[in-house]
């Protein structure tokens, strides 16, 4: 017997007893020698165009999933007359400047459009078949069914879309947060001057530098500016409890120094376990009407030290003591007197200015620093709160990426003498 | 500096010669002119440059809601020619930058000193009476067609051509660049391209303008190129012996020999 079915479709030759074995008759189909057979029924779409995309060939399994005969599309249609509307524009836009200019694109994803009028998902793959001389003939191109990995990446894609959604529901909560711990709008005493700013160093997380500026009953203000250790969501719990003790604190007892005895009791009762503690300056002021300007009783819990800029052009940092607030057991706090004249401006900050790292800093440790500070403030004096804010303002701007705390900055001034 | 660098402006071809400036459409980069830019820089000087979002424009430039509108883009052609200082160029756009050429013309009409309009649509989507050959559907297809290659596109498009015996004349900063395209930008020009409707600006066009279509375009069909032609008074309408949107890869001597006939006319 010789082997002679060559299509034998079960691999076996007629009257061959030994049925576990391959028989001579089907070893033909098991070396895949048909080529045609290969290209027709494979598990791809093959497709072959001319280079103005006319179909020259195309396969069975292409033709099946399209629901074409093979007529109606060879020497008919073109390549991107199978594609969805949206696909047509991608083919021109991007895949066929693309093959035109490297000979070869692969994995592009595309949909194609079958007789009925469905959509299949794609995978498309195509090169240009060059002939001897180099010279483009052809361009050869297989398509891979994509249902499924395009139900996948459609996951992903909604996955992703469901980050970035949560992702801008966070900063808009950071921010309601971060603005409720503010004063909307900041209240100026009465013939004074006031500004503020705050700039926190990311959207993601709730700043831990907080200020306020309040009147009292009997025409003294309170003003605070404070920073607490740590940030995002306890670093924000932390704030709010820190502003509103004081604020609180102020009703019974106007004595800044009481009030962060009383503040620094609160924090360590509640948060010694985790450590959390803040610097804070504090300060009841007395406007001096006849004057013109105000006296402040300031204490401080180790904040850095305000910044007095004065009518003739002097500057100085007002000297405080006290221990960091939350950090011990029985921490005491002093009171000092500021007196603001006409022309003066009290200047509060938070150290993310002078721990800043500006590009360039001449200081040892890279830090901006309060030589610089007060060099700084010494070219802004006399000024008046709102330019010394804007000044600062603009300062931070040119620490750029240096700027890696949040900072806060609260002036109050008298207006020099009015004409 | 800050708008060459912003728009990746290259400057080539014949110094001394006249000035074209050749602006690329919604896809690729400047280097879709690299066959033309070969013939006609030899008697011209060439500005090239990428629209910010596309190939090697500086991605800090972008800005989401500055470049949603084509006015955008035709303000960056315009502070190109001042930053360069162009004594009236001629202006090539292909595809959309046809329309953003015109809206440049129409604002600054003594900018340029002629128009060449490559496969230009004014508007894609069909209205009333005229066929743009697209639906509204369309475009959203695309933009779902934009976004699902996004997950293969940044990695998978480097490696084409890297050691490509055959293209030696392509090289690596060729392929880094090349119709690679960041996705949320794409979408942004996209939108901007396929959703604009400039057909009202072309009557405006007061510079000897040429149009150049292909016999045979999915995206602009010759109707198209009919009614702008129809459109800009004086214009002169030449149809390429060729296939798909972009002439300047599939026939670029025919499309570079019928911009330097109507420049050379243009400088008579």
């Amino acid at each position: 017997m010789t082997a002679t079915a060559g299509h034998d479709p079960h691999g076996q030759g007629p009257g061959d007893g030994r049925s576990a074995q391959p028989s001579e008759a089907g070893f033909p189909a098991l070396l895949e020698d048909d080529l045609e057979d290969l290209y027709e029924n494979a598990p791809c779409g093959h497709l072959s165009t001319l280079l103005d995309g006319t179909i020259a060939k195309i396969n069975g399994t292409l033709l099946t999933w399209l629901g074409y005969r093979r007529e109606e599309l060879v020497g008919q249609r073109r390549f991107s007359d199978l594609l969805t509307g949206g696909g047509r524009i991608y083919h021109e836009t991007h895949f066929a400047p693309i093959l035109a200019m490297q000979g070869e694109i692969g994995g592009v994803s595309l949909e194609l459009r079958t007789k009925d009028g469905s959509r299949m998902p794609v995978l498309v793959t195509s090169i240009v078949k060059a002939g001897s001389e180099g010279q483009p003939q052809l361009i050869r191109t297989a398509i891979f069914d994509a249902k499924m990995r395009r139900a996948y990446e459609r996951e992903l894609l909604d996955a992703r879309k469901a980050a970035e959604r949560e992702d801008e529901r966070l900063r808009h909560l950071v921010g309601k947060l971060q603005r409720s711990l503010l004063p909307a709008v900041l209240q100026t005493p009465p013939g004074l001057d006031s500004a503020a700013y705050y700039r926190a160093a990311s959207t993601d997380h709730v700043g831990g530098d907080f200020y306020d500026l309040f009147p009292l009953v009997d025409g003294r203000w309170g003003f605070f500016l404070g920073d607490v250790s740590g940030k995002g969501v306890e670093a924000a719990a932390v704030t709010a409890l820190a502003r509103y003790t004081l604020r609180a604190a102020t009703v019974y007892d106007p004595d800044p120094a009481a009030a962060l005895r009383n503040l620094n009791t609160v924090l360590w009762q509640e948060y010694r376990e985790d450590a959390r503690y803040c610097t804070v300056v504090f300060g009841i002021l007395t406007p001096t009407t006849a004057v013109g300007g105000f006296t402040a009783v300031i204490a401080s819990g180790g904040h850095p030290e305000p910044l007095l800029l004065r009518a003739d052009g002097s500057i100085h940092y007002h000297p405080t003591k006290g221990r960091i607030v939350g950090a011990f057991p029985d921490s005491r706090y002093t009171n000092t007197t500021v007196v603001v004249n006409p022309g003066d401006t009290l200047l509060l900050y938070s150290d993310g200015l002078t721990e800043a790292r500006p590009v360039g800093s001449e200081t040892t440790d890279g830090r901006y620093g309060t030589a610089a500070l007060a060099r700084f403030a010494r070219s802004l004096a006399p000024t008046t709160a709102a330019a010394a804010v804007t000044a600062v303002t603009a300062l931070l701007d040119t620490f750029g990426t240096g700027l890696t705390d949040d900072t806060a900055v609260l002036a109050i001034g008298a207006p020099s003498h009015r004409a | 500096m800050r708008v060459r660098n912003r728009n990746n402006v290259v400057v080539t071809g014949r110094e001394g010669g006249p000035t074209v400036v050749l602006a690329h459409g919604f896809g690729c980069d400047q280097h879709m002119w690299r066959h033309v830019a070969a013939e006609i820089g030899q008697w011209a000087q060439l500005v090239l440059f990428d629209h910010v979002g596309s190939g090697r424009a500086d991605p800090a430039a972008w800005d989401a809601d500055r470049y949603a509108s084509l006015d955008g883009y035709a303000d960056d052609v315009l502070s190109i020619c001042q930053d360069l200082d162009l004594q009236q160029p001629i202006f090539v756009g292909h595809s959309v930058s046809s329309s953003i050429g015109v809206l440049a013309a129409n604002r600054e009409p003594d900018r340029f000193s002629a128009l060449v309009l490559v496969t230009p649509s004014p508007c894609y989507i069909d209205d009333e009476t005229y066929r743009g050959g697209f639906t509204r559907d369309d475009i959203d297809d695309l933009l779902g067609s934009l976004e699902s290659n996004y997950l293969g596109w940044s990695s998978s498009m480097a490696p084409l051509i890297m050691g490509n015996p055959e293209r030696p004349e392509l090289g690596e900063e060729l392929t880094a660049s090349f119709c690679r395209t960041d996705p949320a930008m794409a979408q942004v020009f996209a939108r901007a391209t396929f959703l604009s409707d400039n057909r009202a600006d072309l009557a405006a066009v007061k510079v000897p303008t040429l149009i150049l279509q292909c016999a045979q375009d999915a995206i602009a069909p010759p109707e198209v190129g009919a009614f702008v032609h129809a459109q800009i008074a004086g214009s002169r309408l030449v149809t390429l012996d060729a296939t798909g949107h972009c002439p300047q890869l599939s026939a670029p001597e025919a499309t570079a020999a019928a911009i330097t006939s109507f420049c050379r006319a243009a400088y008579r």
